[in-house]
């Protein structure tokens, strides 16, 4: 069951105070009774999940499509309102500030989207786009003061200072992610919330970016809410891991734990399924392919919601919602049968 | 052609295809040679531009005209060189001997035919079937690839599948006319990880139960150690590396192979400090470098790289490296023995 115990940690890098902490977070879509009628519906996106990042630390937050990782992650952004629970950021509660106080709060939590395509403006520049966001927040008010700034952030994510007279279409996949990390960064930020930053781009890149963001991490001392569901990525850049299932937390525990001891059936399978790059290996590697799909958030299983797909589940599991406990210090998972 | 085994199914020799664009000439596929024999699955592995897409779809005839065209080769499949046939000729071909099955469902169903229809028409066209013949055969093979109650879900929509369910009715639809060869241009990328492990095992089931060869063209180095029997590594329009996938992954003779493994995190081996990246940047197709594509990215390239365009050659039996320094390249790092994976 261990994948590579020997690891030689580094222990979980400045374990500081809690930056962040969500409780008990809910976000429901309403759907349906519109234009088109249709029974109205809910969907729950996220549903009831809870987890606090250290100062310094990085978050690994997995799961399949549909599993409310995203919409967490843009919760904690207030780019949806949630519905319910709370999101406490440097000890103040999100979800009451008024628009004024929001504004405030957005220059320290920041954003890396997933496609570098569609999330830069295509007709501004490289120097515009990462000038905007200080002149917006007044963080450097002096216009020429800016520019040496914008030269400067290029530089920090690799790229050439002259790039900033380019457009996005001139660059390629890599280099626009870079850019989207150096915008994060603009506003000197304390937690960047990353949504799949290297899932869209080319193996061979993909490496190149997972280390600047730990270069940056180490340099800058930011905190990282990192979204995601290629595991391996995942487990190589973070401290802590948050698996979601159908809009809940099944398993939350440091990375050692969770890579060398997962308990909760769901992580089990998912990482049972992650193909290893050695035909050696897979040729004699048992593995626990789970049936069936991920049902619809539209109407999730009773109890619990994975369940139908469970190998040990039992009668129980069909009616009872398992709360999430903490069954070892620091390791909470979500089965009645752990 | 008497250099070709037996069973061969599919052999393409120097295949080259270009693309006209307002930057000059692509060679997306320049020069690449590669078969597949009855019954077995082959990797066309590489990144976004290097040329596997553009392979499958230059046997298939597909190549969007004006802007694309086959200007070289040969694919000879089952005795006929699929260039010199006429359309009429591929169309008889294109479903009915060599199936294709794309990255997305979504895109690639008709949405306004049930997926009965869709099944059914291949079969009716390709094989002559009644419509009668034609439903018997669609229901037999949504119990192939795993959709239970056939009859009913034929009559439904692509919308009322999901996503998962989708690849498997492309499935479905390939295997209907009983092809020898199923084209797969990452079947599995657009799934999530355990539909993913899925449809891969299904693929598999289904090519030992009918004797189907596969070609699948995918980027992830995972999927392609744990079904290919066989890889051809691409970069850059040309092919840097071919082996059975043991010689690839064990003892990598290409710097780009290399790099690949040695760039991603494996969950059975210790966490890194650091990955290792390949550092630079793809190459732009329209400038490429004289000699080598990859030498401005290679760690180990050596001044004849930067001239002279390496062959493919041997490193060992019919293991292939297109590199001037195969010989002298370090192994992937010693990894310590993983004792076990995740169960």
């Amino acid at each position: 069951m261990s994948v590579a115990e020997n690891l030689p940690e580094a222990p979980p890098q400045a374990a500081g105070d809690v930056i962040l902490e969500v409780r008990d977070l809910t976000k429901h879509f309403h759907l349906g009774g519109g234009l088109f009628g249709g029974p109205p519906a809910v969907v729950k996106a996220v549903d009831g999940v809870s987890f606090s990042i250290r100062r310094g630390e990085t978050l690994g937050l997995v799961g399949e499509s549909g599993c409310g990782k995203t919409t967490t992650g843009r919760c904690i952004l207030l780019l949806e309102q949630p519905t319910g629970g709370q999101v406490i950021f440097e000890g103040k509660d999100l979800t009451k500030l008024s628009p004024a106080e929001i504004r405030v709060v957005r220059r320290k939590i920041q954003v890396i989207f997933q496609d570098p395509y569609s999330s830069l403006n295509p007709r501004m520049t490289i120097g515009q786009m990462l000038d905007e966001p200080m002149a917006v927040h007044g963080i450097v008010p002096e216009r020429r003061a800016r520019q040496d700034r914008v030269r400067e952030l290029l530089t920090v994510v690799g790229l050439l200072p002259s790039m900033a007279s380019r457009y996005p279409h001139e660059l390629s996949g890599g280099q626009r992610q870079r850019v989207g990390i150096a915008r994060a960064l603009a506003t000197e930020p304390s937690l960047i919330i990353c949504d799949e930053p290297v899932s869209a781009l080319d193996v061979s890149i993909q490496a190149q970016i997972v280390n600047l963001l730990e270069n940056l991490q180490e340099q800058f001392h930011l905190t990282y809410l990192f979204v995601a569901h290629d595991l391996s990525v995942v487990r190589h850049i973070s401290d802590r891991v948050a698996v979601m299932y159908l809009g809940k937390v099944a398993e939350i525990t440091d990375r050692t734990a969770l890579y060398a001891e997962p308990l909760h059936p769901y992580t089990q399978a998912l990482l049972s399924a992650v193909p290893i790059p050695d035909p050696e290996i897979e040729s004699h590697r048992q593995r626990m392919v789970l049936g069936g799909e991920v049902p619809s958030a539209l109407n999730p299983p009773s109890g619990c919601v994975f369940h139908p797909r469970c190998p040990i589940a039992i009668e129980d599991c069909k009616r009872i919602v398992p709360e999430v406990r903490e069954v070892r210090p620091g390791h909470r998972v979500a089965c009645i049968r752990v | 052609m008497t250099d070709v085994a037996a069973d061969t199914l599919l052999d393409v020799r120097d295949l080259r295809t270009e693309f006209a664009t307002s930057h000059g000439v692509v060679r997306a596929v320049d020069g690449v040679s590669w078969d597949v024999r009855a019954g077995e699955t082959v990797a066309l592995v590489g990144e976004s531009g290097c040329g596997k897409s553009v392979s499958a779809l230059s046997i298939m005839g597909l190549v969007a005209r004006p802007a694309g065209r086959v200007v070289g080769g040969e694919i000879w499949f089952k005795g006929r060189d699929l260039l010199k046939l006429s359309e009429d000729e591929m169309r008889d071909i294109r479903g009915r001997e060599i199936a294709m099955v794309f990255q997305e469902p979504m895109t690639s169903l008709n949405p306004v035919l049930t997926v009965g229809r869709q099944i059914t028409e291949a079969c009716e066209i390709h094989l002559g079937y009644t419509p009668t013949q034609a439903h018997a055969r669609a229901v037999e093979v949504l119990g192939f690839v795993g959709i239970p109650d056939g009859a009913r879900r034929l009559k439904q929509y692509p919308h009322q599948f999901s996503g998962g369910m989708r690849q498997r009715l492309m499935i479905a639809i390939a295997l209907s006319c009983r092809p020898d060869l199923i084209l797969a241009d990452e079947p599995t990328t657009a799934l999530d990880v355990t539909i993913q492990a899925q449809i891969l095992d299904l693929m598999k089931d289904l090519s030992r139960q009918f004797g189907t060869a596969n070609l699948i063209i995918t980027h992830n180095l995972g999927v392609v150690a744990r079904y290919a029997d066989r890889v051809n590594v691409m970069y850059a329009g040309k092919i840097v590396e071919r082996g059975t996938a043991r010689e690839i992954y064990a003892n990598p003779r290409h710097p780009y192979t290399l790099g690949l493994l040695r760039s991603v995190p494996r969950l059975d081996e210790p966490k890194r400090a650091r990955l290792d990246p390949i550092q630079g940047q793809p190459p732009d197709l329209t400038r490429l470098p004289p000699g080598c594509a990859f030498a401005p990215r290679c760690a180990f390239a050596i001044d004849r790289c930067r001239a002279e365009v390496p062959p493919l050659t041997s490193v060992g039996g019919a293991h292939q490296s297109a590199c001037w320094v195969a010989d002298s390249l370090p192994g992937v790092a010693a990894k310590p023995v993983a004792e076990q994976v995740p169960a």
